[in-house]
């Protein structure tokens, strides 16, 4: 298998950014909305680009929603980018009753994902997300894992996508390692590391800390399979089922609670399909706290050491079972 | 192509009264759902559909129809009954009303297909989000037809509800025009108890709005002020509609327990017969 290379760290918020000026220029239809904190969550480029086409709402997240639900109804396709914490819990109920039930075709950026938002803390940091977007009948819930791929996650928002969709991204710097080549088919997760012994499933920043895992597990005689879960919703079944019954475990790692989150989704197939052991990585039912990206991640156990400590817990489980 | 316009009051009142006997055999029938703000937005209804409104029953989807977006779901009631008689959909199937499989949903929803609704709603305080964002539609596009939403006093006390305020006259979208049923009765009571919304007019003037009263069960002075409105410049335009919970059935009129309660069978021919003397 190719073994990824660092490009160099960005942040997936530009990805999200790049992405949406290119579906702007793609689609006259396309609308920006913004609730004030513009470059902050990507948005800054479409609104200068695009002047006629991005309205500011101030800070009026569920208004926000609102107003795109019915520019939406109106043959519009707004973008509305907020921090995830708002997206998904300040507007659950717009999103659930103005966009989901009228299944309309919007789409929301959930930035700051993930405990590597780092020093704003806890209130910023969007660890609930994926949890609450992906019960919402009608929602498509894409989670992307670098910039260069979070700019095909919006065009493939746009275009592969006609109801509402919720692409969450970060704000740290962080490798970016994908080829734009690298087609993006919502709903079928990327195999990026081959290997039958056990599969980590991963979803967003910690895809790039699960390939290093991958990398240094072969060199301990390992074999990891890697898979790329960037859409959690719908998920890919027939991946995960395959991944059951060709490793028989499985590790699932998010930058995330672990409940609600892609452990819990992929847990839902595995029990229902094909049971094996799992692990999970990710937010243990805490809030996160301040602190660099890297010292939190190591404090809540979600970097590529932990995941190699996983993979060796759960081969030690497979042996037992 | 467009619906014809009745413009005798004589006529508007004999519709409005078709409508409250449709909302009370549909209600009774359904056995729950929402008879107080039913009977008291029914001039209001009849007013839009059938002088106000452009719009075609044969074409519920014609592009430059007028939207109308019922934010407070729940009076759903009125909403489809007023649509059966001009003709979206036969009379009868507002007796499948909140039965399983109906195209007629305790609260609007779209997905049930049927036609005429523009929006699935029932959670209060979108609605006029959602009306901004088309309104704001049909100005980019540089379109003449207008956005009418309808809202409830009681629903005015969701915060949302003043976020979409500001921004309908930040973007001076005076192609909207939002009815408010002032009745002053919620579920729990007088609105003025529940949570004080004097002054409601300054209220709206304040943040940017042209504000209009009227008497809502009176169609002259209905179709006088959304007419006063479409003239507005640059602002858009609340009609605080003073009603009446229950209108037209005397025994209930007024009493905020028959907001969520419904006519019982062995009820309804005395509710029918109050509606004829009224």
């Amino acid at each position: 298998m190719q073994k990824f290379k660092n490009k160099g760290d960005k942040p997936t918020k530009e990805g999200f950014g790049e992405g949406v000026v290119v579906i702007g220029e793609m689609n006259q239809n396309v609308i920006g909305l913004g609730a004030d904190i513009t470059a902050s969550v990507g948005m800054n480029l479409f609104a200068k680009n695009f002047q006629e086409r991005f309205f500011s709402f101030g800070i009026a997240e569920q208004n926000c929603v609102g107003v795109a639900a019915g520019l939406a109804l109106s043959g519009k396709i707004p973008v509305f980018s907020t921090y995830g914490v708002f997206a998904a819990l300040r507007t659950t109920d717009q999103l659930r009753i103005s966009v989901c039930y009228n299944d309309l075709h919007v789409i929301i950026g959930g930035a700051h994902a993930g405990i590597s938002v780092g020093p704003d803390g806890a209130t910023h940091q969007a660890l609930e997300d994926i949890a609450v977007m992906r019960v919402l009948p009608n929602m498509t819930v894409l989670s992307p894992c670098d910039a260069t791929q979070t700019r095909l996650a919006v065009i493939a928002a746009l275009e592969q996508v006609n109801g509402p969709v919720y692409i969450r991204f970060g704000r740290a710097a962080v490798p970016d390692f994908t080829f734009p080549e690298m087609e993006f088919k919502v709903g079928k997760s990327q195999l990026l590391f081959e290997g039958n012994e056990l599969t980590i499933i991963v979803t967003g920043h910690l895809v790039w800390e699960a390939l290093q895992a991958a990398y240094l597990l072969k060199g301990q005689g390992i074999d990891s399979r890697v898979i790329n879960m960037h859409t959690i919703k719908p998920i890919d079944e027939q991946a995960i089922i395959k991944a059951a019954r060709e490793t028989g475990a499985i590790i699932t790692a998010e930058e995330h609670q672990i409940y609600g989150g892609l452990g819990g989704a992929v847990a839902e197939v595995v029990a229902k399909n094909y049971p094996v052991p799992m692990e999970f990585i990710g937010m243990d039912d805490s809030f996160g706290e301040s602190g660099k990206p890297e010292e939190l991640l190591n404090k809540y156990k979600m970097t590529s050491e932990f995941i190699i400590e996983k993979a060796k817990k759960i081969i030690k489980r497979k042996l037992i079972i | 192509m467009t619906f014809r316009k009745i413009t005798s009051t004589e006529d508007l009142r004999r519709i409005s009264k078709e409508i409250r006997e449709n909302v009370l055999i549909s209600l009774a029938e359904a056995g729950s759902g929402h008879t107080g703000g039913s009977l008291g937005l029914a001039d209001i209804f009849t007013t839009l559909y059938f002088n106000i409104l452009n719009h075609d029953p044969d074409n519920p989807d014609w592009e430059d129809r007028d939207r109308l977006i019922l934010s407070i779901g729940h009076v759903a009631p009125v909403h489809y009954a007023t649509l059966a008689i001009a003709g979206y959909f036969p009379k009868e199937e507002l007796l499948t009303l909140r039965k399983l499989g109906s195209r007629l949903q305790g609260h609007p929803g779209r997905e049930h297909g049927l036609p005429g609704l523009e929006l699935s709603a029932g959670s209060l305080g979108q609605g006029l989000s959602v009306a901004v964002g088309m309104a704001l539609s049909g100005k980019m596009d540089n379109k003449k037809w207008r956005v009418y939403s309808i809202h409830g006093d009681g629903e005015l006390q969701e915060g949302s509800i003043w976020e979409a305020a500001m921004s309908a006259s930040n973007y001076k979208l005076n192609n909207l025009i939002s009815i408010i049923d002032r009745n002053d009765l919620q579920i729990d009571g007088k609105t003025s108890d529940v949570m004080q919304l004097e002054p409601l007019a300054d209220k709206w003037k304040s943040f940017g709005w042209n504000v209009l009263e009227c008497n809502g069960h009176d169609h002259s002075d209905i179709i006088e002020k959304i007419n006063q409105a479409k003239e507005c410049k640059g602002k858009p335009t609340v009609i605080i509609a003073k009603t009446i919970m229950g209108k037209g059935v005397k025994s209930i009129e007024n009493n905020h327990l028959w907001h969520g309660k419904t006519p019982l069978k062995q009820q309804l021919k005395d509710f029918l017969i109050q509606l004829e003397i009224d």
